[in-house]
């Protein structure tokens, strides 16, 4: 990124046209990550205070006295209002956050991995492994996506929470819960990246330096941690940068349905979803549990999704419109 | 090319048996029955015999009996938690149902992502062009029940110029059916519109012009036919998302669709109509994959589908 400013400097008699949406782009990203890094700030340092069960702001902490209190500006800790249970939506929403963007890093990083580790086997190594692997992706492609999700939610639920070390189970139930999520989310949105890493590695596979490298008698291991990891660095980030957004869309959706995460943990999305019949009821109908959780996700998810595409952009020299 | 479609279509029952394998070890992992979730616990000895009725005692059992029946009778066995339905009478009553939304909603989203598209790539910058990037921007960053509630409130609750949910007349068919083709939308228009401005800059547009040709000819017949390739592509998908993810759209506008039972199904732990659901929705999927791929060398006859799969 840092090449850029240089070779688009003002003094260089870049065209206007092919100038401005490059600019804009770095634009994009400076401004989806500023606000990404504001939010993750803001959410890991409220930990002290939304973590803390002696505080105002923790987030299950229920002040039964005050159910649905509007937004006030002080007490602080009413700043957003409170739940149905009085708890601060302040603090729900800081917690909620930090759990959402766990959930949609965690779930990105396994289908990552599983991506990565697919893509580059089966493109580095060809033959009959190449085509074994693809038309596994190839049926897993054909299965509904977010019926895969549920699946997975509800058949690894009890394995995990089955698995004892020492007789004593290996997480708690909220812990499980969680690795859940985003283990089946994660587990089932590897597909494209593996596709698009095969391709890279299939084309950057027939360059000279691959072939130098072996000749060379380079160990397999180093040519792939050394020549083709770095050249497939551009499409990883992007797919990951936008796999986050998405992971933390499908919680959401799974709140929803009632099969996500179970309360009291917040999420987001559940926070959205529990707010959604309140702010809908005619009688005394409220707006706060739905308007803050869902700002918070939208201006995380429209940070994300600006990053992703000026990512994509920044490394595909031939879009130069920008897409959203 | 009729080899290419023969082959195709010869892996699609293997494709279809993988696809029963999976989610018959995801649905048989999962505990609970759904014998006696209603009421009080079941004894252990009624249970057991009202699995042995329904086959489904053991994974041999089990995959002894439906799949067979399935084969042969293209029977799906009974639904497991509602008592008295069989899971091919749950889904020839909801299928249509869903198909139906899913169809409008794409005609929608269709229809609209391409005009919006189109016009916004004429005037850059004017009305239409961020029109289509606001509904782009809601799209990607609000969940979907949050957009199916607010139209709830406003267009009914509040304006109550239509139904707020049920099955059954054209008026309650709208807000869902805008409701699910809010996102396939914007995406079209978004695509429609980078694909419009790429193609316009080519030279027979100039050409079409310069030999005299009326504005809408050009841009009807020259320019939107080349530019709408990429969103045939993202039509396929698009279509099974819409039948396939309409579960909240379903359930926020209580709609008696595939969706909603196959929630129902999951909750219930009903293995039958789960089976049943899945291999519907993979069915749909494959089918409109390879339409779709049949489809690129009607639009387009340059594409070559064999040679991208023997690429692939």
């Amino acid at each position: 990124m840092t090449a850029t400013p240089v070779l688009h400097s003002p003094s260089a008699a870049a065209p206007l046209a092919r100038g401005t949406p490059r600019r804009l782009r770095n634009g994009r990203i400076a401004v989806g990550g500023a606000v990404l890094c504001a939010m993750l700030l803001l959410c890991l340092v409220s930990l002290f205070w939304t973590a803390n069960s002696n505080s105002n702001f923790y987030y299950d902490g229920q002040h039964t006295e005050v159910p649905l209190a509007p937004p006030q500006v002080r007490p602080l800790w009413m700043l957003f209002g409170t739940t149905r249970l009085g708890q601060s939506l302040l603090g729900q929403c800081l917690f909620g956050g930090v759990i959402s963007l766990t959930i949609g890093v965690a779930a990105a990083a396994i289908s990552l991995v599983l991506g990565v580790g697919v893509g580059i086997v089966a493109g580095y190594r060809g033959g009959w492994l190449d085509a074994l692997l693809m038309r596994i992706v190839d049926v897993l492609y054909a299965l509904p996506y977010i019926l895969m999700v549920i699946l997975f939610k509800i058949a690894l639920e009890p394995l995990l929470n089955g698995m004892k070390i020492h007789g004593h189970p290996m997480l708690n139930p909220m812990a499980s819960n969680l690795v859940v999520l985003f283990l089946s989310i994660g587990l089932v949105s590897w597909l494209t990246m593996a596709r698009v890493i095969r391709g890279q590695v299939l084309s950057l596979r027939s360059l000279p330096f691959i072939e130098a490298a072996h000749a060379a008698g380079v160990p397999q291991w180093r040519i792939f941690l050394r020549h083709l990891l770095p050249n497939l660095v551009g499409p990883i980030t992007v797919y990951a940068t936008l796999a986050v957004p998405s992971a933390i869309l499908q919680e959401s959706f799974l709140s929803f349905l009632g099969i996500g995460i179970q309360k009291p943990l917040p999420t987001w999305g559940s926070l959205a979803s529990d707010g959604l019949p309140l702010s809908l009821t005619p009688v005394g109908p409220c707006w706060w549990p739905l308007v803050f959780p869902c700002t918070l996700l939208a201006v995380t998810l429209l940070a994300l999704n600006f990053v992703g595409d000026g990512l994509r952009d920044a490394w595909d020299p031939k879009r130069d419109g920008a897409k959203i | 090319m009729t080899r290419f479609i023969a082959w195709r279509i010869a892996q699609l029952p293997l494709i279809m048996v993988v696809i029963y394998l999976i989610t018959f070890a995801l649905v048989w992992v999962v505990p609970g029955t759904p014998f006696g979730q209603t009421e009080r616990k079941l004894p252990a000895a009624a249970e057991a015999s009202l699995k042995a009725e329904f086959h489904a005692d053991s994974v041999l059992s089990f995959l002894g009996y439906y799949p067979t029946r399935l084969i042969f009778h293209g029977d799906l066995g009974p639904s497991l938690s509602y008592e008295g339905w069989s899971v091919n009478d749950v889904l020839r009553y909801s299928l249509p149902v869903s198909i139906t939304l899913g169809l409008f909603a794409m005609l929608i989203a269709m229809v609209g992502g391409c005009a919006i598209g189109v016009f916004g790539a004429l005037r850059r910058g004017g009305v239409l062009d961020y029109t289509s990037l606001g509904v782009a921007l809601i799209g990607i960053s609000l969940p979907p029940f949050v957009v199916a509630g607010m139209l709830l409130a406003i267009f009914s609750d509040r304006l109550h110029w239509l139904p707020s949910g049920g099955w059954g007349s054209l008026k309650q068919l709208i807000l869902p059916g805008f409701a699910l083709a809010l996102l396939p939308m914007a995406y079209i228009a978004r695509l429609m519109r980078v694909s419009m401005l790429d193609t316009l800059g080519n030279d027979y547009v100039r050409t079409a012009s310069a030999k005299g040709l009326s504005r809408t000819e050009v841009i009807w017949k020259h320019v939107f036919r080349n530019a709408f390739l990429p969103v045939f592509t993202y039509l396929g998908p698009a279509l099974a998302d819409a039948m396939t993810g309409s579960f909240v759209v379903e359930t926020v506008f209580n709609i008696p669709g595939i969706g909603l039972h196959f929630v129902n199904a999951v909750k219930n732990r009903d293995q039958t109509l789960i089976l049943g659901t899945v291999l519907v929705y993979a069915a749909f999927l494959l089918t409109l994959n390879l339409l779709v791929d049949i489809g690129y060398t009607l639009i387009d006859p340059r594409i070559d589908i064999t040679a991208r799969s023997a690429a692939t």
